[in-house]
């Protein structure tokens, strides 16, 4: 227990360093580097609660998609954080006071953290020790939750929608290469036999 | 039967709505032969409900029992309020009540339609003054065929308006003006307190349906209400309040200085609003709610005290004055007051008789005077008549009649008599019968007001008629008859003079058994005091005769024999003279009691409080105010994404802090 | 382990969530596959479908608690969810005739409205925090797209993406509250928070939570201080899409926000009473005073709202069934009169564009008269002028608060709507006493029937509807107690 306990001091520690350092560091890359650093140790948080799935989901679509792409966002995109940054401090002062007021209060919340027995043995889904977490997961997704995955699924499909229709543009004139067409080209459609007569030409 | 009843209320409504609304379109005319012929119509149809009530047969077995609590009919139009406890209907309650009041608002007001063809003849606005009536008419209905204090008060408050409004026709003078506005803010005075009266109903019964008011009031005797300063006997506080709004209305002592302005108004108004009906409304709800005054004999005794006060000083004033229709209207004062005696004295019915006779013989004498008027080219002062006699013989003869009914002409302990005899006498026994010191007072002052009454009923047909004429020569030259439109209705309220009290005596004012069986139950019958009011000695039976016989008498002397010797007596008793020409002074005693501190008060409320403190600090100050905030609001709203952000967090930052200061560490 | 559901019947009760996704799915389909100019069908179908769904849930009610307590569909969803529905398909049927002008003219719009309102109708059957969130986040995206889909206009992305990053804000918020309830409670399910509140003992972490929870929830209904994006949106994205904005949502917001606090934190009342009561206040006063100093209509109608989202705020605090009546009733008046508001904005237009400030309505009683009269009595309705239907709301909402004998909540709203009255007498005033500016283009049929409808509704709300919406809103707020 205590190597567990260890590496989750340490992946959470890290955690909340690379999250720090998401929102101060200067260069956006770094922030997005960061970032990435942050998934890493919360995936191994989550490996380290059992749930080896949600961890690699995380590692396979946060940091492998979602990450990067952000990244080429970022690099991409001219953005001039200074400018921005500008009306960041202007109210850093303000900022700072909301926020140390709000820790003050989590920090009274977190001192007065009380569990009553009812509260916890009221947890809501048992845990069954002989299925693997892949499968556990599979037998409620689509059972006892199918409604809020196909909630979930409409979300995504908002998303995408809003998507296309934020970017897309028809522009009329621009030639595209429509292969279908190409294949289904007939000698008879391209072809055309003409009579010239003489001393006239085309 | 109910579409009779439903026809009998809302034929003037239709009425009503054709002449008001499309009045200028389909011409006078027209909107005078409508109007007319659908109150004639309602008259013939209100007869025909009340006549079968005459005859119908005895109940059987214990009669009393049964009349007593017969029910009433009732037609139910809608549901009008539905508000929590609050659940009144619209209902039309038809009983023998509500018939007698049928019968005399729906045949006087024909009566007068169809004079006012001839008397508004040449006025420019004739279309509005009939739809007015028919309004009149049908909230007259509507108050009287009420089956809640709430419907009643709609009734109520329309009469009122449609006084306002005819008082005011001819809104060009201002002195109608000025009386208009008089009626209607004494009104109010009464009608707040029938409002408190009606809100006091409610809160002790918990409904305002008569029915349910009346089987609950035995078992609320003694309760107590704390009102104003001090507890009050329930009962006796809401009769209370109940009868100043009876008072306002009836213009009853105190609250009575509108009715003889209410003159200004064209005189067939007088004789329909301010002689036959409305004012006999305090009259008739005093009747309506009679189970509820029954249970208070405090409120009884007021009832008697006022109805006495008020006949006897409305008399006193009569004797004097000088203009036809003031001595008709304080006449008219003084009969409501003999009303309310008739029913502070227990003899609901007697009351209701005097009003029925009342009816047709006041609005004789008023139709009459507008005749009068009418050939004298609209001169009221009787100063300025005399010797008319010969000019106007047929309305001669009517006011003859009207006068005789008035004065009580008729010979006790037998059928002959003019309507007013049967129905006074009757009031002035009922009075004698209570017995006591009230009994006493209010006999007394009954009496010596039937003979004020005789004397200047006959003062005023000798000023006007008889003797030398005091009338401009060409005026009096051009005084002519009336033409036939005006005279038929003169003859069928002059037909109802002399009928109305020997006919419907025995109904009135016969044997107990008798007046229960008519009304069924529809006014308490107080056995006790019916029959001592039957027991009254012979004496107390030819106490008003006489006393209408020495006021004939006086007045032949001073006014036919002697001509000099009324200026000799006022001369030789100014003060008292004055007196009693300045209506005892009562006007300007509210003038200084009531009108000039409300007029200091609203000045000072005008200049002080709304021009410099609502005006100049209020509403401009905080307009002022109101556009800073609004700046500082707006330059918020900067459009800047992080400012909306802080914003959010401040919010929630303030609302945690809030949440936890204010309670969240329970 | 296992769902509940045993067999189809079982699904009934959410059957209209269902035909509407499935429906959904069918006018996306539809839209990419015919050819030619789809969007005036697709945008037929959709009202259509709107309708039927609406007419199904309202002829087939079958309550019912699913999916192991996620959802639930009972007589206070089908009352919001038919308002919900109503101001849908009437928010679409307002953007027909201005489609073009204003980018609207894509398919995907509608199929966005239908989407949004799917969202609205699960927030609404939310009885879990779970379902709550999904039901928010996919009503709010599809409303995030609706806001920019003018693209080329500037003022229409800015905009969207303001909405869309100050919603993800309170998406935060409202997520985070919803795991710090959670932690504290152990328990997502709506009813089962309250059970365990109601065994006392209470953390301070819940408090916390469910202050950023109602926070989340206040920036839906765009409550004071949560409030700052409304003028921003409805003023840059086009008009269709305010009223959209305005309407429906707010309906299904504040449907959602009663159902959590009176069936989750009704063991802590005293709590969120107090917080609503400060949202209120701070709404009524602050839209108030704001409003006066607007020029742009579409602003103007943006404080307005908040300020009308702070009145109906007032029932919520008294926390009882009357509130909760009041509060029905109060969405189902306000929803006519902004649909109706907004049917007047969009039958008024111009050569090159709409009237978009308020003196652009100068003298429109003479060139107007229809139309002035129509925003006249709905200006007279908004202020709470008997007898219009806006008076009754207000009275419903105050009486609740006044029988909770919170009077000083009640005194200032009141006097909240006395400073209200000055800027909707102002547009009464511009359109009846000063001179024409502008000449405005017939207005199409459909406008003036919701006008029209929306006027009469709104005046005779005594004699018509009155009694039976109240009936209703009275069953529906049943349900909750």
């Amino acid at each position: 227990m205590t190597l567990s306990l260890f590496f989750f001091y340490l992946f959470a520690i890290v955690l909340v360093g690379a999250a720090v350092m998401v929102v101060s560091s200067r260069s956006p890359v770094h922030s997005v580097l960061f970032l990435i650093l942050a998934f890493f140790n919360a995936a191994g948080l989550f490996m380290l609660a059992g749930a080896e799935f949600l961890a690699l989901m995380l590692i396979i679509v946060y940091v492998g998609a979602v990450a990067v792409l952000f990244l080429f966002v970022v690099m991409m995109l001219d953005v001039d954080f200074a400018e921005l940054r500008q009306g960041f401090l202007q109210y850093a002062p303000i900022g700072l006071v909301v926020g140390i007021i709000l820790a003050l209060e989590l920090i009274m919340v977190a001192v007065g953290f009380v569990v009553t027995p009812e509260v916890a043995s009221a947890s809501a889904v048992a845990i069954d020790p002989t299925l693997s977490n892949t499968e556990a997961l599979g037998r409620v997704l689509y059972t006892r939750y199918v409604f809020l995955f196909e909630g979930a699924g409409l979300v995504l499909l908002v998303a995408m929608i809003g998507a296309i229709v934020l970017t897309l543009r028809h522009k009329p004139g621009i030639r595209r290469q429509d292969v279908g067409a190409q294949v289904a080209r007939t000698p008879a459609m391209s072809v055309e036999n003409v009579k010239v007569k003489s001393g006239q030409g085309l | 039967m109910t579409l009779t009843y439903q026809a009998i209320v809302f034929l003037p409504l239709i009425g009503f709505v054709i002449a008001g609304l499309a009045g200028h379109r389909i011409g006078h005319r027209n909107a005078e032969i409508i109007t007319s012929g659908l109150l004639i119509i309602s008259a013939m149809l209100a007869w025909l409900v009340f006549l079968p009530m005459l005859f119908a047969a005895p109940a059987e077995g214990a009669a009393g029992e049964a009349a007593l609590h017969a029910e009433a009919v009732k037609v139910e139009l809608f549901r009008w309020i539905s508000s929590g406890e609050i659940d009144i209907g619209w209902v039309i309650r038809v009983d023998t009540l509500t018939a007698v009041m049928l019968v005399v608002v729906t045949t006087i007001s024909a009566v007068v339609h169809v004079y006012s063809i001839g008397y508004m003849h040449d006025d420019p606005g004739r279309w509005r003054f009939f739809a007015f009536l028919s309004f009149f008419t049908f909230a007259m209905l509507m108050l009287v065929t009420a089956d809640n204090l709430v419907q009643m008060f709609f009734g109520w408050e329309g009469v009122g308006l449609a006084s306002y409004l005819l008082i005011g026709f001819w809104y060009h003078k201002p002195s109608a003006n000025a009386a208009a506005m008089k009626a209607f803010v004494v009104n109010r005075i009464g009608d707040f307190g029938f409002s408190l009266g009606i809100f006091g109903t409610f809160f002790l019964f918990g409904a305002l349906d008569f029915d349910t008011i009346f089987h609950a009031v035995p078992g609320m005797e003694g309760t107590v209400l704390h009102f104003l300063w001090g507890d009050w006997d329930a009962l006796t506080l809401i009769a209370l309040l109940l009868f100043v709004g009876a008072m306002g209305k009836s213009a009853q002592f105190l609250l009575h200085t509108w009715l003889p302005d209410a003159m200004e108004g064209p005189t067939p108004v007088s004789a329909l609003i301010h002689a036959a009906t409305m004012v006999t409304a305090g009259v008739f709800m005093v009747a309506r709610m009679s189970p509820l005054f029954e249970a208070s004999p405090v409120a009884m005794t007021v009832v008697l005290y006022i109805g006495a006060i008020t006949a006897f000083f409305a008399a006193t004033v009569g004797l004097v004055q000088n203009d036809i229709k003031r001595v008709i209207a304080y006449s008219t004062c003084s009969q409501l007051g003999y009303m309310f005696v008739a029913l502070g004295a227990g003899v609901y019915s007697a009351g209701i008789f005097h009003l029925f006779t009342h009816a047709f013989f006041k609005a004789l004498l008023f139709l009459g005077a507008g005749a009068v008027i009418h050939a004298m080219h609209h001169e009221q002062d009787m100063r300025r008549m005399g010797g008319l006699r010969k000019k106007i013989p047929v309305t001669y003869g009517l006011m003859i009649i009207g006068t005789l009914a008035l004065t009580g002409v008729g010979i006790p302990g037998t059928p002959f008599g003019f309507a007013g005899f049967f129905s006074k006498d009757a009031i002035v026994e009922a009075a004698y019968g209570v017995g006591g010191t009230n009994g006493a007072f209010a006999f007394w002052s009954l009496v010596i007001a039937a003979l004020f009454t005789s004397f200047y009923s006959w003062r005023l047909l000798h000023m006007t008629f008889h003797g030398p004429t005091r009338a401009d020569a060409q005026i009096f030259e051009h005084a002519h008859e009336s033409p036939n439109v005006m005279l038929w209705p003169l003859y069928v309220l002059a037909a109802g003079a002399v009928l109305a009290g020997v006919v419907f005596n025995d109904f009135f004012f016969g044997h107990a058994e008798h007046i229960m069986h008519f009304f069924a139950g529809s006014v308490v019958v107080d056995e006790a005091a019916l029959d001592a009011a039957h027991a009254a000695p012979l004496w107390v039976k030819w106490a008003p005769t006489m006393a209408m016989l020495i006021g004939f008498v006086v007045a032949f002397q001073m006014y036919v024999r002697d001509r000099e010797l009324p200026a000799r007596l006022a001369n030789a008793n100014r003060g008292l003279y004055q007196f009693l020409l300045n209506k005892w002074y009562f006007d300007e005693l509210y003038d200084f009691l009531f009108i000039r501190p409300t007029l200091w008060i609203g000045r000072a409320l005008w200049r002080g409080f709304d021009d410099w403190f609502v005006d100049k600090t209020i509403v401009e100050g905080l307009g002022d105010r109101v556009r800073d905030v609004t700046q500082r609001v707006v330059r918020l709203q900067s459009g800047y994404l992080y400012h909306y952000a802080f914003a959010m967090l401040i919010g929630v930052a303030a609302l945690v802090t809030w949440a936890i200061a204010a309670g969240g560490l329970n | 382990m296992t769902s509940d559901l045993m067999s189809l019947d079982a699904l009934l009760p959410v059957l209209p969530e269902i035909a509407l996704a499935l429906g959904a799915l069918a006018l996306l389909m539809a839209g990419v596959f015919l050819k030619g100019e789809t969007h005036a069908s697709v945008s037929g179908i959709a009202i259509g479908l709107l309708v039927a769904v609406g007419v199904l849930a309202l002829l087939y009610p079958i309550d019912g608690v699913l999916f192991n307590g996620v959802f639930v569909a009972d007589g206070f969803g089908r009352y919001m969810k038919t308002l919900i529905l109503i101001g849908s398909a009437l928010a679409l049927v307002l953007s027909l005739s201005s489609a073009g002008e204003n980018g609207l003219a894509k398919f995907e719009y509608s199929v966005l409205v239908v989407l949004a309102t799917l969202g609205m109708m699960i927030m609404v059957s939310a009885n879990d925090l779970m379902s709550l969130y999904i039901g928010l986040e996919l009503q709010s995206l599809a409303l995030y797209v609706v806001a920019a889909i003018k693209r080329e206009s500037t003022r229409a992305s800015e905009a969207g993406l303001k909405y869309f990053v100050l919603g993800a804000l309170s998406s935060g918020m409202l997520l985070y509250g919803a795991s710090l309830i959670y932690g504290f409670t152990g328990q997502t399910q709506i009813d089962e928070i309250a059970k365990v509140l109601s065994l006392g003992d209470r953390s301070l972490g819940l408090t916390v939570g469910l202050v950023f929870l109602l926070a989340g929830l206040a920036f839906k209904i765009s409550a004071v201080p949560f409030h700052m994006w409304t003028p921003d949106v409805y003023e840059g994205a086009p008009t269709p899409v305010t009223a959209f904005f305005a309407s429906a949502p707010k309906v299904a917001a504040m449907a959602l926000l009663i159902r959590v606090v009176m069936d989750s934190f009704e063991p802590i009342a005293l709590q969120w009473q107090q917080i609503v009561i400060f949202l209120s206040v701070a709404s009524m006063v602050l839209a108030a005073f704001a409003a006066i100093g607007q020029k742009n209509l579409k602003r103007l109608i943006a404080y307005s709202s908040i300020g009308h989202v702070g009145f109906a705020l007032v029932g919520l605090s008294a926390g009882s069934q009357g509130g909760v009546d009041g509060v029905a009733i109060y969405m189902a008046i306000y929803l006519t009169m902004t649909l109706a508001l907004f049917a007047c904005l969009l039958a008024l237009r111009t050569e090159d564009g709409f009237a978009e400030q308020i003196s652009d309505l100068s003298g429109l009683a003479q060139t107007k008269p229809f139309i002035a009269a129509t925003m006249a009595i709905l200006m007279f309705s908004l202020i709470g002028v008997p007898p219009l239907a806006g008076f009754f709301a207000k009275w419903y909402v105050f009486l609740a608060a006044v029988e909770a004998e919170l009077f000083v909540l009640a005194v200032i709203g009141v006097l909240a709507s006395a400073v209200s009255a000055f800027y909707y007498l102002r547009i009464v005033k511009v359109m009846y006493f000063d001179e024409p500016v502008l000449q405005f283009a017939a207005a199409p049929a459909e406008l003036r029937v919701v006008m029209g409808a929306g006027a009469f509704l709104l005046v005779t709300y005594f004699f018509t509807v009155g009694a039976p919406l109240g009936a209703w809103a009275h069953n529906a707020a049943g349900s909750l107690f």
